[in-house]
Formats: C-alpha cells, sequence, structure tokens
C-alpha cells in the first residue's frame, strides 16, 4: 500500500519483536506473515515461536500464552534476539508471561479492549497495570490501544459477520500497525491473504480491511511519535526465500531422493514438533514421494525399512519418545545394513516432557538407545536453513554405507526460520546409488555366487541386492550373520568379527568428511567454544559479544556426532579451555572426555528455550577469567 | 429352506497382477525354492508340513522367483524365509506386517507374503497386523497357530486356551484367548480362511485362493508343537472325529458337518444366532446357512468363526470372507501417479526449492532486493509457507487438531 505517513523516520540497525497472545488469537500467523514481509524487505531475520502443546488452553491464562519472536536487522543474525525491544500483548496473561523478558525502556503495545475486570483477575492482576502507572512507572513505552473495538468498528460494513468473526481479524490490525510502525510492505501479507481465503471472498476482505485498518491507524495516530526503518541486509547475492527448519529439511530429503535417483517413502507417526515434516512431505506426491501415516512410531520405522529393503529411500520422522519406540528396528537396520534415515525433531524430555519446547537431550538415546553394540551415524542440523544440507548428508550416508542414520534437529530449528539463499539444483551432490546385479563372489566350486555380506573395501558397506533382481536371490534378518555369505551364524569369532566390521564401517564414515572449520580470527584464542545442533546460533551471537570486548575466543561446531571427525581430537588439545554449552546435561561433554581425555568444561541449561548470546557470553568470559587466573603467579 | 448365496462378484484384479511372470521357457519346481540352509525346526513340527506346502505350491504361481518376498516376525515359524530361496527377511518380534506394508507399497512388482506365529502376529505385533488388514495391504500372511510359545520354550499364547497349563501358568491360564479368525473380521480383513499343517491338499487349495486375492488374506493354520503343545489339534486330525468335527466352508454350499445319517448343519434360529442341527431336524423357523464368503456383510461368516470352541465340537475350516475392496498399496501408488501425471511436465527440483515466495538479492547493489509471488509448487492449494505451526489451523479455521502430545 502507498506510504502516506508523515511520521519522522528513525533508522534502527536492529529491532527485535516479540507477538504474544492467547492460543487462539493468531500469533504463530501474525508472526509468520511480518517475518515474510521482513525477509522480503531484505532484512536478514530469524525467528522463535513458542506455543504451548495444548491446542486451546483455557482461554485468557497463562498456560495459553502463545508467542512469535522475530529478530530482524541490516546485518547478519545469529539468534531470533536474547530480548524483545518490543512487545505486542494481546491479553493480560500475554502482557504478564512476557514482560519479564522485556528490558525497561522497551515498547510495550497492547490491547486495551482485552483488560476487562474478569481476564485481569484470571492471571492475578489486583489492579489494571495499563492505568495503575506501574508500567510506565517501570520505564516502559505504553501504548494501551482498543485493538478489538478498533477491528470491529472497521469491519461494521460486513453486516453477515458476528461479532465473534470480526474480532478475530484483530490480529490482521496488529499486523498491519507494526507493519507501518517498522516500514514493512504489507503487499505479502495481501497476496498470502487473496491466496488463503480466495474461495470466501468476504472473510478475505474483513482480513485485508483490518490489516488496512491497522496500517491506516499508524498513518493517523499521534500515538507514536517516531517509526522505524531498519535498512536491508548485505547478503551474498542469490534467490532468497524464507523457510523453517522443518520445511528445509523436508525440502533436503526430496532433493537429496532425486539426487539419489531413489523414491522418498517416509513412515511417520504424528507427533510433535516433528509433524510439520510429514505434513510437508505428503503435499510434495507430484515429485515420486509416498507418505504413509502409520499406526505407531513402530510400524512407522517398520515401513520405511520394508520399502528400503525393496530400493527405495527409506525415511521416518520423530521425536525423541518415538525414538525411544524404533530403537528394536534401528538395530535390525543395523544388523542387515540398509539405509535409513531417522530424523529426530528433538523436545524436552523425559517421556512426553516438553512437546513444544526445546532440548538436545536425545543425543545418548541417538548414540546407545539400542540393545548390543548397535552404531549407527549420527548428524546434526545447526540452523534452520542448514536443515536442508543435514538432510542431503545424512542420506548420503544412509545410501553409501547402507546404515541407519539419526539426523538430529530441534523444536527450535523445526519452527524457527530464517532467510535461505536457495541453492541451484545442479550445485547438490551426486548422490547417484548403484544397486547390485550380479554375483559377486565365487562358491567353493568357483562357480558365480551372490554373497550379501561381501563389503566394498572402501566403505565396508556391503552390496544393496533388491528384491527383483534376478539371480541375487537372499535373506537377511536381525539373527548374526556369517561374514560374507550372510547366513546365519552363532560363531563366537564371526559374531566378534561382525561387531567390529560393523564399527569400523561406521568409522570409515569419518574419512569423507572436511575438516573442521574453526573460527579463530587472529589465532590468539585459548579458549574454544565447541557446539553442536542449534546451539549454533547463541554460539555465534556470544561469540561476537565476547570479541567486541576485545577478547579472543574461537569456535567450532559438529555436523557429524558420530562418528567424529579425525581432526576433532587435535583440534580439542590445541586450545587450552574448551567450553561446550547444551542444552541437556552434558552429554556430547561426557562422549568427549570419554573419547579424548580432554577436561571439556560443560555449561548447560534445559529449559525449554535456547541459549541466549548474552548467557553464553557470560560464560565465556567467566572461562577467559578463570584461565587468566590459572596464570597468576603464586 | 434354505438362504440363496449371494451371486460371485466379477473376478477382481488378482493379488498377483503386476508381478512379473516367468519365462515360459522356464519351468520351476519345488527345487529352486528350496534354499541351501539346513532345516532346523524340532523332529515332527507341524512347521515342516507348511513349508514342504509352500516350496511345492510356489511354482504354481508362475512368478519370477526373484519378484516373491518372504517376510517374517520373531518365533519358530518366523524361521520361514531362510528355507526358501527367494528374497526374504527375518525381522524383529511382531513387525513383520509393518514391514511388509512399506515394501508391497514401494514395490508393486512384488509378491509379498508374511509368516508369523500366534504370539508374534496376535501378541506383540498384534497392532501391526490389525492395521494391515484394516487398511488391505496386497500382502499374504500366514498365521501359523499352535496355541503355545515354542522358542521362548512353551509359555501360553494369546491363543492358548483358558486353563492351560504351561511353563508360565502352572496354576493353568486365565488369559481369555483371541480366536485368531473374528479378530481378522473384525479387524475389517477382506480375506480370511483357517486351514491345517497336516491337510496338504486343503492347505494349498486355501494358498491358492489366498495368493489370488487382492488385498490383504489372512490364512490361519493350525500347526502342531510336538513338543510344548502336541496334539492340541488331534481332535481335527484323527480321521473318524475330524469328520464328525470339521465343516468344510465351501461357496455356495450348505454349511455341513459330518456326513450321512449323522451329518449336521449349520443354521440361523429364529433368533439370528447360527446353530448346528442333526440335517433331519431342520425344522420351518430354521434356515440352513448356504455359505457365502462373497457377502459384503461380514456377520454370517463372522458368526461361523464362533462356532469354534475349546472342545472342537464344530470347527469350521476353509475360506470364511473373500471379498473385494480396493487396496491400500493400489491406493496410494495411484495418489502418486496421479499427481505426477498431472503436474503435466516435470516440476524441477529447482523450483520445488524456490517455493512461491522469494526475492532476489543483486550482487552489484548490495541490499538491493527484488520479491517475485511464484504459483504454487505443492500439490495441495496453499501448503508450503506458512503452515509450519500447529497454532495455524485454528486462527483460520477455528478447527481443533489434534492434541500434541
Amino acid at each position: 500500500m502507498t506510504d502516506m505517513s508523515t511520521t519522522p523516520l528513525t533508522q534502527l540497525d536492529r529491532v527485535v519483536i516479540r507477538f504474544a497472545g492467547d492460543s487462539g488469537d493468531g500469533m504463530q500467523l501474525t508472526g509468520d506473515r511480518f517475518t515474510s514481509d521482513t525477509a522480503a524487505l531484505g532484512n536478514d531475520l530469524s525467528t522463535l515461536p513458542n506455543f504451548p502443546a495444548e491446542i486451546r488452553a483455557p482461554q485468557g491464562t497463562l498456560p495459553g500464552v502463545s508467542s512469535f519472536q522475530v529478530h530482524f536487522a541490516d546485518h547478519d543474525v545469529a539468534t531470533p534476539g536474547d530480548a524483545p525491544d518490543v512487545l505486542v500483548a494481546m491479553n493480560p496473561a500475554a502482557l504478564k508471561a512476557n514482560l519479564a523478558d522485556l528490558p525497561r525502556g522497551g515498547t510495550l503495545i497492547v490491547n486495551a479492549d482485552e483488560f476487562s475486570r474478569r481476564n485481569l483477575a484470571k492471571v492475578g492482576y489486583a489492579a489494571n497495570p495499563l492505568e495503575d502507572g506501574s508500567l510506565t512507572g517501570a520505564g516502559y513505552h505504553l501504548h494501551a490501544l482498543p485493538l478489538t473495538s478498533m477491528t470491529v468498528e472497521a469491519l461494521a460494513p460486513f453486516t453477515t459477520l458476528t461479532r465473534k468473526e470480526k474480532e478475530r481479524a484483530k490480529n490482521m490490525l496488529a499486523l498491519g500497525l507494526l507493519s507501518w510502525l517498522y516500514s514493512r510492505d504489507t503487499a505479502g501479507t495481501e497476496a498470502f491473504l487473496q491466496a488463503k481465503f480466495g474461495g470466501a471472498p468476504e472473510i478475505l476482505e474483513a482480513n485485508l480491511t483490518a490489516l488496512r485498518a491497522g496500517h491506516a491507524y499508524g498513518e493517523t495516530t499521534e500515538d507514536f511519535a517516531v517509526r522505524y526503518q531498519v535498512a536491508p541486509a548485505a547478503m551474498p547475492p542469490g534467490t532468497y526465500r524464507t523457510i523453517t527448519g522443518n520445511q528445509a529439511l523436508a525440502l533436503g530429503l526430496v532433493a537429496a531422493s532425486e539426487r539419489a535417483g531413489l523414491p522418498l517413502v517416509l513412515g511417520s507417526y504424528p507427533i510433535t514438533p516433528a509433524s510439520d515434516i510429514l505434513h510437508q512431505l505428503s503435499t510434495l506426491k507430484r515429485h515420486g514421494v509416498t507418505t504413509l501415516q502409520a499406526e505407531d512410531e513402530i510400524a512407522a520405522v517398520g515401513m520405511a525399512l520394508g520399502a528400503s529393503f525393496g530400493g527405495a529411500l527409506g525415511v521416518t520422522t520423530t521425536s525423541g519418545p518415538g525414538l525411544a519406540l524404533k530403537s528394536e528396528t534401528i538395530g535390525l537396520a543395523v544388523a542387515t545394513e540398509l539405509p535409513l534415515v531417522v530424523v529426530d525433531i528433538q523436545r524436552g524430555g523425559p517421556s512426553t516432557g516438553l512437546p513444544t519446547k526445546t532440548e538436545q537431550a536425545d543425543l545418548l538415546q541417538a548414540m546407545y538407545g539400542r540393545n548390543g553394540e548397535s552404531p549407527v551415524a549420527v548428524v546434526a542440523a545447526q540452523s534452520p536453513t542448514d536443515c536442508f544440507d543435514a538432510a542431503i548428508e545424512a542420506v548420503r550416508i544412509a545410501t553409501t554405507y547402507r546404515t541407519p542414520v539419526i539426523l538430529l534437529s530441534d523444536g527450535y530449528l523445526g519452527n524457527g526460520s530464517e532467510p535461505w539463499n536457495v541453492p541451484s539444483s545442479a550445485d547438490l551432490p551426486d548422490l547417484t546409488v548403484t544397486f547390485a546385479t550380479e554375483p559377486n563372489d565365487l562358491d567353493d566350486e568357483g562357480r558365480p555366487v551372490f554373497h550379501p555380506y561381501r563389503r566394498d573395501e572402501a566403505t565396508l558397506a556391503r552390496p544393496w541386492a533388491i528384491p527383483g533382481t534376478p539371480g541375487l536371490e537372499h535373506r537377511i534378518g536381525g539373527i548374526e550373520k556369517a561374514d560374507v555369505t550372510g547366513h546365519i551364524s552363532y560363531d563366537p569369532d564371526n559374531h566378534d568379527r561382525m561387531v567390529r566390521l560393523r564399527q569400523a564401517k561406521i568409522d570409515r564414515i569419518a574419512d569423507t568428511l572436511p575438516p573442521l572449520q574453526v573460527d579463530d580470527p587472529t589465532g590468539e584464542a585459548r579458549v574454544l567454544v565447541l557446539g553442536w545442533g542449534s546451539t549454533y546460533g547463541p554460539i555465534a551471537a556470544a561469540t561476537r559479544l565476547v570479541r567486541a570486548t576485545g577478547a579472543h575466543v574461537a569456535r567450532a561446531h559438529l555436523r557429524h556426532l558420530n562418528p567424529l571427525p579425525a581432526d576433532l581430537g587435535d583440534l580439542l588439545r590445541r586450545y587450552d579451555r574448551v567450553v561446550l554449552p547444551e542444552m541437556n546435561l552434558g552429554q556430547l561433554a561426557l562422549l568427549l572426555r570419554g573419547r579424548y581425555l580432554v577436561d571439556v568444561h560443560s555449561h548447560t541449561a534445559v529449559r525449554g528455550l535456547p541459549f541466549t548470546a548474552a548467557e553464553l557470553a557470560q560464560v565465556l568470559h567467566e572461562h577467559l577469567l578463570a584461565l587468566a587466573a590459572q596464570e597468576v603467579p603464586v | 429352506m434354505t438362504t440363496r448365496a449371494g451371486a460371485a462378484p466379477a473376478p477382481p484384479r488378482s493379488g498377483l497382477a503386476g508381478v512379473p511372470t516367468a519365462p515360459v521357457d522356464v519351468t520351476l519346481t519345488k527345487k529352486e525354492f528350496t534354499s541351501d540352509q539346513e532345516v532346523r525346526w524340532c523332529p515332527g513340527c507341524g512347521d515342516y508340513a507348511v513349508l514342504a506346502a509352500v516350496q511345492g505350491f510356489l511354482p504354481e504361481l508362475g512368478l519370477r522367483r526373484e519378484n516373491i518376498v518372504f517376510v517374517s516376525g520373531i518365533g519358530c515359524s518366523s524361521r520361514f524365509p531362510y528355507y526358501l530361496d527367494t528374497y526374504g527377511m527375518h525381522s524383529i518380534h511382531g513387525r513383520a506386517p509393518a514391514i511388509a506394508t512399506g515394501l508391497a507399497t514401494a514395490r508393486e512388482d512384488l509378491s509379498v507374503w508374511v509368516v508369523t506365529g500366534d504370539g508374534d502376529a496376535l501378541s506383540i505385533g498384534g497392532n501391526h497386523l490389525i492395521h494391515a488388514m484394516r487398511r488391505n495391504v496386497n500382502l499374504t500372511i500366514l498365521l501359523f497357530n499352535n496355541k503355545i510359545y515354542g522358542l521362548t520354550k512353551g509359555q501360553y499364547s494369546p491363543t492358548s486356551d483358558v486353563g492351560a497349563v504351561t511353563k508360565s501358568t502352572p496354576a493353568g491360564s486365565v488369559d481369555h484367548p483371541f480366536n485368531p479368525v473374528s479378530l481378522a473380521i473384525g479387524a475389517e480383513a477382506t480375506f480370511v480362511a483357517r486351514t491345517m499343517d497336516s491337510d496338504r491338499a486343503h492347505l494349498t487349495e486355501v494358498l491358492r485362493a489366498a495368493a489370488a486375492h487382492r488385498g490383504t488374506a489372512l490364512v490361519e493354520i493350525y500347526q502342531n508343537c510336538p513338543i510344548f503343545n502336541d496334539g492340541a489339534f488331534q481332535l481335527l486330525k484323527d480321521k473318524d472325529q475330524a469328520e464328525a468335527r470339521i465343516a468344510h466352508l465351501r461357496a455356495g454350499e450348505p454349511v455341513r458337518v459330518g456326513s450321512g445319517e449323522l451329518a449336521q448343519v449349520v443354521v440361523r434360529e429364529r433368533s439370528g444366532r447360527l446353530g448346528v442341527v442333526p440335517e433331519h431336524e431342520v425344522t420351518r423357523s430354521q434356515q440352513v446357512l448356504v455359505h457365502d464368503p462373497h457377502d459384503p456383510d461380514p456377520s454370517a461368516a463372522f458368526a461361523l468363526s464362533r462356532l469354534d470352541d475349546p472342545s472342537m465340537q464344530h470347527m469350521p475350516m476353509g475360506i470364511f470372507r473373500q471379498v473385494d475392496r480396493p487396496t491400500y498399496d493400489d491406493a496410494v501408488r495411484a495418489q502418486v501417479d496421479a499427481a505426477v501425471t498431472s503436474a503435466g511436465t516435470v516440476v524441477s527440483l529447482d523450483t520445488l526449492l524456490r517455493g512461491r515466495d522469494t526475492w532476489t538479492v543483486d550482487g552489484t547493489r548490495p541490499g538491493e532486493v527484488e520479491q517475485t509471488l511464484e504459483g504454487e509448487v505443492t500439490d495441495g492449494p496453499i501448503a508450503a509457507a506458512g503452515d509450519a505451526l500447529v497454532e495455524e489451523a485454528d486462527e483460520v479455521a477455528g478447527a481443533d487438531g489434534p492434541r500434541t502430545e
């Protein structure tokens, strides 16, 4: 829409906005649309949705609060931001649940209509904080606006809509206002609404009207003395889109399937926060994708393994509780040495835990959560867009080494979004798979014969001979197999050999890994901060904060958790101190200490939320101080 | 009076359609289907007879051997695939139907068989079994029922009778058993049959019909375990006893037990329930039941399955139910094929990756962006962009989704 505003513009380099409201208020959609319009403007950005597990917790209560935080800037952004600069609170519960995160001096935009005595009482406010001076007294810039009644008023011409229906568009009015305040173009949202409600012209018009009314209100009100602009970030040339981690992961699987020449068969059982991948893949049938919604987690991985046996790319997606159920079948895939990709979008545990919150506490389950010596490859994604590359890497390892690969993402990555410089398919690795079609050995009498466990010398992978291939009929299964022939074998020496061969095969993967990237610009750092998975963003931001003070800190991040990169041991020993932040109680630290005998300093938190940059910067400063103190001569 | 059997439906698509047949000049025999592995069941085990029947029957299908796959779970009978020179997977306890579902859906050109037992299929794998039958995946499931756990050495199974004294029930089992045929009919199975290890002719006849059936064919095979539950089916194997007890189910014929003077028939009583009465005593209020496995209504088949009780007084054997219903795997493939076909030209991976809402950063002018809104790249109306969040359904439709746990 044309910009008619005369309010003075102030340039900012970065802003963090948090939209918060009741679960039914549409905060996720509002945040999502604001994000898309922000991306279209060319800002770099990162988002953090945060919502309750209940689809509709009781209205107006603290457990029902849903929020969406977006951080956008004229430079590259590593995290969704530690704390919001602006809090949009659609009701008293949203204010109460989020106010503590808003620093003094922050901007508050509040839907005053919802601050009724009843709603205030629901969350334990004795007095109306919009009126008792507590907010302005605390230094917040408060804009208490009647967003609901403004929406109803704007939609007065829509005589066939009920009041309740009109009220539901208040999120669009809020979005319009924020778009004005931060100089966002709403064309993208308008197009989105057109596509979404094209079949319901009145609903479409009502949403557009509310959106425009919010924008117009900003232009005419004197409530806001200034509006803001955040210039586009200087990003590498390319075609961009915003994408969530789960979307990127789904696309990565499809891309890998096409590059491998294998049809993708997903077996999945719905579970938060992984279900989006099932949803997304179920819409991609035209790319030859088959999705099977199984009766349970066990069947889901079983279907995937059955498809792999048949020569497809078998994938299953789940979260921690589902991974627990899949353990035995993953063990079968280890024994049968078939490719299988198991995606774990980690969430808070144990048991049902925190279904919609993030955590990294499934690492040891991924590594060891099976009976027997049962090694699998484990890879982790580090950012929403990186989920694409991690998925391709998981498929590469699974198909090359004929092994299950557990791909670890988490709720923060899965639901978070950021701009993605879309790669060209031509730049993706060639993952072409060759099935066995001929005998690969001679029997005792020198006749050609197929031996399903005769391995490739380089990778130690066994041949993938799929049903339908004449002459290669064979039987595989979970009972120990004789080396080479694959017959049932209970021989002690054979078992020892096979256990070591399966481990050696996984270890061989390290041969193909690129050298670790170490971010140590001056080469003077003595502290290395190491991470894996979704701590990438917070660690990068914390490193920046520490370096801004003139201190030196090096940084490295692991994609591969099993096997670990061959050069990791040397890297760890090169630094006087290694700090490892994890959203668990130190699972990777345990592995590294055992493997390398390096005194890794663990920093852990399991709050269901990503680390803040400030928290990690503080931790790094403490380690820098401690290291310096050791040097002080006594 | 008698009820009329329903007209036989037009022959549906064969369960073997799509599976390549062996070249005409190749005649496969039992030998080609016998692997080089030593069979390791106990002497006298009923599994031997079933294996011999299957090895003898498979050549009759005329399929390419490499396009036949046997998938099994865990238990004595689940060793079956090792002894057949086809493709095979000896999987894990109870999961064979799930694995076979993935395989059969991914590969239309395979004839997929599941071999399982009463513990494997009905206890640990009960969920997968019922869902495979509900979906009607094109599988033939051979359920070896010996009413005991053999491989773990003699504990009672979900088909053991109440009172069964076993290793784990020294005071007698208090568990009420499943009737596998009743269970299968209740689980929407489209083909349900019962046969016996020692009756090779009947077993082969049932296998023939099961293989030809498109959809899940459940074949319960009474199988003797000579070690832990010997003689469980002796009443049905003893020639004289069997004659008086077995009701052979034949489409279009009255369901009859025994013959001659002692012949009994299954009748529908005025109350609707089934009864077994001497043939010459049938009254006007009773209808002799004429077996119709193709009846869309499963109630008669179910009622027949309830004639069986631990005393084996009346034991129906044969095909209880055989109806035509679209299979899961055919339907799944049809959706994918339709999506691929309706796309017209191949949708490039690049189009998919770019999505419908992109902007371009021009390297020559840092920060300069140009937004483009493209057409849809997914199958659905608007599935890709903003649908990542559980909440969204709420705001636009007000629909209640499933809980997120």
